[in-house]
């Protein structure tokens, strides 16, 4: 929905742009054309909203996040190394016998395990969703598109990668305007080579 | 997206006459009254089997008054947070809480004649001799345990009926503005609803073993109720839908939530019941470990034995579910939910038999009443919820969130 590609190869690969770039009405036709360019099967694409649309995920044919895997390795990690610290120091580091239980008590152990198990689990969820949505992201060639800036208030996108294998500069900007989007344009992958300060 | 009008069929939101769940009350009301006799006739052989009966009878009462009181929790946060998404299956929660009535009157033999089998409180020539019985006497006498009984079940028979009833003048009416008087209704009476619950906690199980005390053990008794609650609610919906009801009105998407709860309030039982041991072992003082020591060291001759029934607790309770009800794909599958949900009605219930039983046997001790009296409670039960069913529709018709619930989809 809003996982921005950022696999931009290098500008000498010879590819005149980034993409096309079609601005939709409604949620309703985004949804229509998400699914169509889903059937059409490209691949290198996005869909670029100001706000979620309930369900793009499966019209855009998306699979499940692998955040979860992710989240759970983390979460045992950490309950591992926080029963594992407290093992060791109270075993081999620093024994110590408190209120004559035995050295290895296990009970002792599960708070701090648990606080560790939830530790590594929020750590994997922000820092591995951060890594999934490759940011930050201090810059993306769709924002040398003007229009594109009505996507925080209520433009809606799709743009289509000119490295997907189906791509062609005509025929696929053909095609989204075909899926009844209201502006469609392509956007360049460099910067223009003579800036002189964009006039603005 | 994917919502536009949806139509759906009307036989899809009633009991269809001359169905399985039509006969259901019939059938399952022959069970309970039938297993329900062979109980009490079995009771009568001798003191022993006395004993036992009011045992076996306590455990299938708390083990379906929970499941009820559950669901009635559900009905109230769901009044008092005005929530959208489970409308859907408010109605069969509010059915399942009108069973408390039933096992108020069922509850009447412990209260009459069971008190002096269940609880050493009782034996007056037992208290002249103790300091502690003595000190407690204030709540625990008879006439007080009566009194107390008559209001817990008082109060939650008038919030069971109350949001039932007038979730159905709703379906009749149409009127917005029921919905608002529930949800004002629903905060005191969350409030009301935790007082009553955790005293009766105190009262019907945690008094078996006077001399302890934990002040946690209404919380691990709610945690309890509220799990059993969105199991029994889950099967119960899932029943229904395999005999092709509420087909496109319970979608994935509720029972993906109805999974969630249930895998989160798992978790919460274990962090209350693994709260509750941690405090009472760490502090290790003598009138606090006697509860656990007779569930954790077993007898002399099998010192396995209760220890044994704690690990299936702690591993059927938690550690299988916890990772058994985590992926998302198992909770979005109605044949691995049902069975999610099943496994933890069951060990629910070996919760409560752990809870009960250590009071009576040293050593874990199947009995013949044990089962007759789940049949005979749980026949009725069953019956009541199902007759209640097929008294109206199955979702409240005229909700004002009903088509928000039926769009309902998890991001």
């Amino acid at each position: 929905m809003s996982l921005m590609h950022l696999e931009v190869p290098e500008a000498s690969g010879g590819y005149s742009h980034y993409g096309v770039l079609a601005r939709f009405k409604t949620a309703k036709a985004l949804y229509r054309a998400c699914e169509a360019v889903r059937d059409a099967g490209y691949s290198k694409w996005d869909a670029l909203t100001p706000f979620p649309v309930h369900g793009l995920e499966k019209a855009m044919g998306l699979k499940p996040s692998k955040l979860p895997f992710l989240v759970l390795a983390t979460g045992l990690t950490g309950a591992g190394l926080g029963f594992g610290l407290q093992s060791w120091v109270h075993i081999m580091a620093y024994p110590l016998v408190i209120s004559g239980k035995p050295l290895m008590t296990w009970p002792a152990f599960v708070p701090v395990t648990f606080e560790l198990g939830v530790l590594g689990a929020a750590l994997g969820a922000v820092l591995g969703m951060f890594a999934f949505n490759k940011l930050p992201t201090y810059h993306h060639p769709l924002f040398r598109s003007e229009t594109f800036a009505r996507v925080t208030d209520d433009g809606l996108f799709i743009a289509i990668e000119s490295w997907d294998p189906k791509y062609d500069d005509q025929g696929t900007a053909e095609f989204l305007s075909g899926l009844g989007a209201v502006e469609v344009e392509h956007v360049p992958i460099e910067d223009p080579v003579d800036d002189e300060g964009g006039g603005a | 997206m994917s919502h536009g009008p949806r139509i759906v069929r009307l036989d899809q939101l009633v009991i269809r006459p001359g169905s399985g769940w039509a006969r259901l009350p019939l059938i399952a009301g022959a069970i309970g009254v039938v297993f329900t006799a062979v109980s009490f006739v079995l009771a009568m052989g001798s003191e022993e089997s006395a004993k036992q009966f009011f045992h076996s009878w306590l455990v299938a009462v708390i083990f379906f008054l929970g499941i009820g009181l559950g669901c009635l929790f559900f009905v109230l946060i769901h009044h008092a947070a005005k929530a959208g998404w489970g409308v859907v299956v408010r109605r069969l929660a509010e059915n399942l809480a009108c069973a408390v009535p039933l096992l108020a009157v069922l509850f009447v033999p412990i209260a009459a004649f069971g008190m002096y089998d269940l609880f050493h409180w009782t034996h007056a020539d037992a208290v002249a001799h103790d300091r502690l019985l003595q000190g407690k006497e204030p709540w625990l006498n008879e006439a007080g345990f009566w009194l107390r009984t008559v209001v817990y079940f008082g109060v939650w028979t008038a919030m069971a009926l109350f949001f039932r009833n007038t979730s159905r003048r709703q379906d009749a009416s149409g009127d917005e503005a029921l919905s608002r008087r529930m949800a004002r209704f629903s905060p005191p009476a969350i409030a009301l609803f935790a007082l009553t619950l955790t005293f009766a906690g105190f009262d019907w199980l945690m008094s078996l073993e006077p001399h302890w005390y934990s002040t946690m053990f209404g919380v691990y008794f709610f945690a309890g109720c509220i799990v059993s609650a969105f199991a029994a609610l889950t099967v119960l919906t899932l029943a229904l839908d395999f005999s092709g009801y509420l087909r496109g009105v319970v979608t994935g998407e509720h029972l993906h939530d109805l999974g969630k709860l249930l895998f989160a309030f798992t978790v919460f039982w274990a962090y209350i019941a693994f709260s509750q041991f941690f405090l009472i072992w760490y502090a290790n003082i003598p009138e606090e470990t006697g509860w656990f020591l007779s569930r954790l060291h077993g007898t002399p001759a099998d010192p396995a034995n209760w220890r044994a029934g704690t690990m299936l607790l702690a591993i059927g309770h938690f550690a299988v579910p916890f990772f058994f009800l985590m992926p998302r794909t198992i909770k979005r599958n109605r044949r691995l939910l049902l069975l999610g949900a099943l496994w933890m009605l069951a060990i629910h219930l070996w919760d409560i038999y752990w809870l009960v039983m250590p009071n009576l046997h040293n050593e874990i001790t199947f009995s013949l009443l044990d089962v007759t009296s789940l049949l005979g409670v749980g026949g009725l039960f069953v019956a009541l919820v199902g007759w209640l069913l097929g008294r109206g529709a199955l979702l409240p018709t005229r909700d004002p969130r009903l088509v928000e619930s039926l769009a309902f989809e998890n991001i």
